[in-house]
């Protein structure tokens, strides 16, 4: 980024660097000083923020029932074949 | 490398003791995780649903050799990449270069910016994105917004859906990801970049009333 504020173009493009923290303080600065006077980018950041959060949601639901069975059925054979 | 976890080496010892209960949590906590990384490499439910059975049965055959040098995650997710990679070795290929090339994919398109001769904003928001609450039937919240996700992951390059289904959905950190794929942490950044783009906005479009 350049000294002057940054644009919005440009701040899509850099918001992954902003979230994970590997941003130079005075690039963040800047990028903090555009949120505080552009409602779009911060609609934009609140959206790719809760693009990420509903992605996780895809982590959780059940093991099928025959899965786990098997598992650990599975897991009981491993057992009983270390301590022979 | 994750730095060793004291609690990973518990786990790890739980396990090597014949621990049911604890092989049983770490099967429920990881199994949904571990199936869409699968995914993201074999692109059929079933086959993916093979591949994570295989991994576990891999853990407990290979549960003596984890020392901790890196975290148990990390350990996991390596043999079920190397499953998932000769189940399909189609996808035992290196990255793309055309997912990895600087420049390549905007994470907006440009005719959503005014352009840079504007006279008053040059590259600003024409307008503001929309909203993603203005149709009450398309809540955040349910499961059809799953479902878009879910399509617009499938959609991705390759090298995209990976990275992405590791950080978000597994929750490896970007120095796992980076060593499980070989990538530089700024190649896995801008795979990490395009893809979240594109399922914001797929679920942008899903929001602003498209047919899913």
């Amino acid at each position: 980024m350049t000294q002057r504020g940054i644009d919005c173009n440009e701040l899509v493009e850099v918001v992954t660097e902003y979230l994970e923290g590997s941003m130079p303080a005075a690039d963040r600065k800047r990028f903090d000083e555009h949120l505080e006077i552009c409602e779009g980018c911060e609609t934009y950041l609140a959206q790719y923020r809760q693009t990420i959060q509903l992605t996780g949601k895809l982590a959780t639901a059940d093991v099928g029932e025959p899965a786990r069975g098997k598992l650990l059925a599975a897991f009981r054979g491993w057992k009983a074949s270390r301590s022979g | 490398m994750e730095p060793r976890s004291p609690r990973d080496l518990d786990i790890a010892e739980a396990l090597r003791r014949g621990d049911e209960a604890a092989f049983e949590r770490m099967v429920l906590a990881w199994s949904t995780p571990m199936q869409r990384v699968a995914l993201a490499y074999v692109h059929d439910e079933g086959l993916a649903a093979d591949v994570v059975q295989e991994t576990w049965l891999a853990v407990l055959e290979g549960i003596d050799g984890f020392e901790g040098k890196s975290s148990l995650r990390h350990w996991v997710y390596r043999i079920l990449i190397n499953h998932a990679r000769t189940r399909f070795t189609k996808e035992a290929r290196t990255v793309p270069m055309s997912s990895v090339l600087p420049g390549g994919e905007p994470a907006v398109e440009p005719s959503a910016f005014l352009p840079p001769d504007d006279p008053e904003w040059p590259g600003h928001w024409a307008a503001p994105p929309a909203r993603w609450d203005q149709h009450p039937e398309r809540c955040a919240e349910s499961i059809e917004t799953l479902r878009v996700i879910e399509a617009a992951i499938r959609g991705l390059p390759e090298a995209q859906a990976q990275v992405m289904v590791m950080r978000d959905i597994a929750q490896l950190s970007s120095e796992e990801v980076s060593g499980l794929l070989a990538l530089s942490p700024g190649n896995q950044r801008v795979l990490l970049h395009r893809a979240r783009a594109r399922v914001r906005r797929a679920l942008e479009r899903y929001f602003g009333g498209e047919a899913p």
